[in-house]
């Protein structure tokens, strides 16, 4: 029998993964032979999907993009064996493009069974919690804190130290919430790794539970993201049977209930406290802070809200101790991050690397140019939130602090690329379009300051008294970062910033007529 | 599919709406988690069922008409037979999103939001569907397609009734 890898991730689906893995098993009865067709989660890349895999005795062969109308001519050309095809590309491992990256937390994304519990332990799955139980709550706060990791939903705060936090708190109940509210265009790691590798996300916030005391949790994942709700919701299911949570998980006395929570459609979600309130069942208002939500969370207990990748980095810290982790990284950015490269981009997808090679470093290597064939002219890093950055500017390390003094964010690790068609005015208007769709309206920089953001803009791409037109702007744009309550009005300046610094001829449009 | 309402609405019981409210009652913050459940249910969330959410978990009708319309996946009237979604998010712009969501109110006949007249389609435009290597990304009927541009979309939104 012959075992055939087809991604089920959303991703794969939308360009026909299901036809080809439903192709293959027609094909396979056709010519009489017995082929099992696994749904795994995409290895991440993306311009190869659907990627089909064939395990061979000198392991996984890969073929893609392939089409149901390519399927015969496998079958044909032996792939099964591993046979020659214009689509192969090899010893998966052995992709340049993957074999570069340093894959940590996603080291069983697309190479597993998301849902077999079995074959997450066979690939190092159960270690860190297992580690964990032997150890006490402070320690293994101690432990995340001495690995460095930071928040990687984009805010970057060291994750051992606000653990730290809801340990110490003294009221209870105390609770976990994941943010699973990926809104952020350009990033969808989070979804990759809920789809990919479910169980990670639970194994860490049951580890998270252990580390602060808290015994129940709530997963937040957005609605845009079907897929990831029912395998999250079926992993869990699947760990109450195995054992791994419940009132005693892997048979200790500790026990932890987990509950999966779907948004609806707010970006504004994403933000903690605005998670917190929809958590609760009530609008997605943000809360003002503080009390952190380590001390007063949801529904008032002290809680941890760490992001996807945050809880899954922490298994490998534990499963691998500090110093392996910090050993990757430069500067206070420790461990890897999970990049995804997408918009123009030639060869998108996942990209999961130590902190500190170059943004021009990640393009090359990894993006290939555009997708269309011309240049490169902006790349948006970190979400709709995120600062334009021009080729000048493919210098900057991918840190948080040397993105932060550049006037930029790596935010969640999105890396949006245009080429030399892009219209910057019509981007910068749209941070503001985005901003004022929205915005929670609770702050009155955030809620008033991106309608009028979007008619500044406007006069200005209009040509009517630019100069003046681009000192409100810069004054409006002062006004939100400082003023606002959270980091939808305090950000939504960065981008538009962005363009006013890289590429103001998109803006005046008069020339001659900005200083 | 949680966003594929447009093929299972149930026409309007109390008794349901009932039923379906007390089965996510007892929910920690069961607010949303019974919103959903009802637009699950009927396709929309009813006027009529705001008082009986209301009623159910103890909270004043402003509560739950406020949760009902800040959130812009909860619906106060039914969709259309076809759900379109497109995706408006960054990622998709630099490959063709302006042109795909600009053919999408053309070719369809409706603004971003609506609902034809007629009852066959709805378009909504969506902040990211994490699709972001292989856009542009629309959904219809709570299907995910990359790599869509005008022709596809259209061969899609034909094809929409038998999808999903």
């Amino acid at each position: 029998m012959s075992t055939v890898y087809v991604p089920g991730d959303s991703s794969a689906r939308s360009v026909g993964a299901d036809e080809v893995a439903a192709a293959i098993e027609a094909e396979a009865v056709r010519r009489g032979v017995v082929v099992q067709v696994v749904r795994n989660g995409s290895r991440g890349m993306m311009w190869l999907e659907p990627l089909v895999e064939v395990v061979t005795a000198n392991g996984r062969v890969a073929y893609g993009p392939v089409t149901p109308r390519d399927v015969a001519a496998l079958f044909e050309a032996g792939f099964l064996g591993g046979g020659a095809h214009e689509l192969g590309h090899g010893d998966t491992d052995q992709i340049p493009w993957l074999a570069q990256q340093d894959r940590l937390t996603f080291a069983r994304v697309g190479v597993v069974d998301p849902l077999s519990a079995q074959d997450y332990e066979g690939h190092g799955g159960l270690v860190a919690l297992r580690r964990a139980l032997v150890m006490t709550p402070a320690q293994i706060c101690e432990e995340v804190t001495e690995s460095g990791l930071r928040g990687r939903g984009g805010a970057g705060f060291p994750v051992g130290v606000k653990w730290r936090t809801v340990l110490d708190a003294v009221d209870l109940p105390k609770f976990v919430a994941c943010n699973a509210d990926e809104g952020d265009s350009g990033t969808f790691a989070d979804r990759m790794l809920m789809e990919g590798d479910p169980f990670m996300l639970i194994e860490g916030m049951v580890i998270a539970g252990m580390a602060v005391g808290a015994h129940e949790g709530f997963v937040y994942v957005r609605s845009e993201y079907p897929d990831a709700v029912a395998a999250v919701a079926a992993a869990i299911a699947a760990a109450y049977k195995a054992g791994w949570l419940g009132p005693r998980v892997l048979g200790s006395d500790y026990g932890f209930d987990l509950e999966i929570r779907v948004g609806a459609g707010a970006y504004i979600c994403g933000e903690e406290t605005a998670m917190l309130e929809s958590l609760e069942g009530k609008r997605g208002v943000v809360r003002a802070k503080p009390p952190l939500p380590a001390l007063e969370g949801l529904f008032g207990k002290p809680t941890v809200v760490n992001n996807v990748l945050s809880l899954a980095s922490v298994l490998v810290v534990l499963a691998r101790g500090a110093q392996f982790y910090r050993d990757f990284g430069v500067g206070r950015s420790r461990g890897t991050q999970v990049f995804q490269l997408g918009g123009n981009v030639g060869r998108g997808g996942i990209v999961e690397t130590a902190f500190g090679i170059t943004l021009g470093q990640m393009l090359e290597r990894f993006g290939g140019g555009t997708a269309s064939g011309r240049p490169i002219r902006a790349v948006q890093v970190g979400g709709p939130l995120g600062a334009y950055l021009p080729p000048a500017r493919f210098d900057l390390p991918l840190d948080y602090e040397a993105f932060a003094a550049a006037g930029a964010m790596l935010g969640h690790g999105g890396i949006v690329v245009f080429d030399d068609t892009v219209d910057m005015a019509v981007q910068a208007r749209f941070a503001m379009e985005f901003c004022a769709a929205e915005s929670c309206g609770k702050c009155t920089p955030c809620r008033v300051g991106a309608v009028r953001g979007v008619e500044v803009i406007d006069r200005i791409v209009a040509g009517r008294d630019v100069a003046a037109g681009v000192v409100l702007l810069e004054d409006l744009l002062e006004l939100m970062a400082e003023g606002s309550l959270c980091a939808m009005g305090g950000l939504t300046p960065m981008p538009v910033r962005s363009v006013l610094q890289y590429f103001p001829e998109d803006l005046d449009r008069s020339e001659g007529t900005r200083p | 599919m949680l966003s594929d309402v447009s093929l299972r609405q149930a026409p309007w019981s109390q008794e349901v709406a009932l039923e379906t409210i007390g089965a996510h009652a007892a929910q920690r913050g069961p607010l949303l988690p019974v919103l959903h459940a009802l637009q699950e249910r009927f396709g929309f969330v009813d006027a009529r069922a705001v008082p009986l959410v209301a009623k159910a978990l103890n909270v004043s009708r402003a509560d739950v008409y406020g949760v009902l319309t800040f959130y812009s996946d909860l619906r106060s009237s039914l969709p259309g037979r076809v759900r379109v979604q497109v995706c408006r998010g960054e990622a998709c712009q630099a490959v063709g999103g302006h042109a795909l969501a600009e053919h999408a109110t053309r070719s369809l006949g409706v603004d971003f939001g609506g609902t034809a007249v007629d009852g066959s389609v709805t378009l909504d435009e969506v902040f990211c569907l994490g699709n972001c290597a292989l856009g542009p990304t629309v959904t219809v009927n709570g299907r995910l397609r990359g790599r869509v541009h005008s022709a596809e979309l259209d061969a899609l939104v034909a094809d929409g009734g038998v999808l999903a």
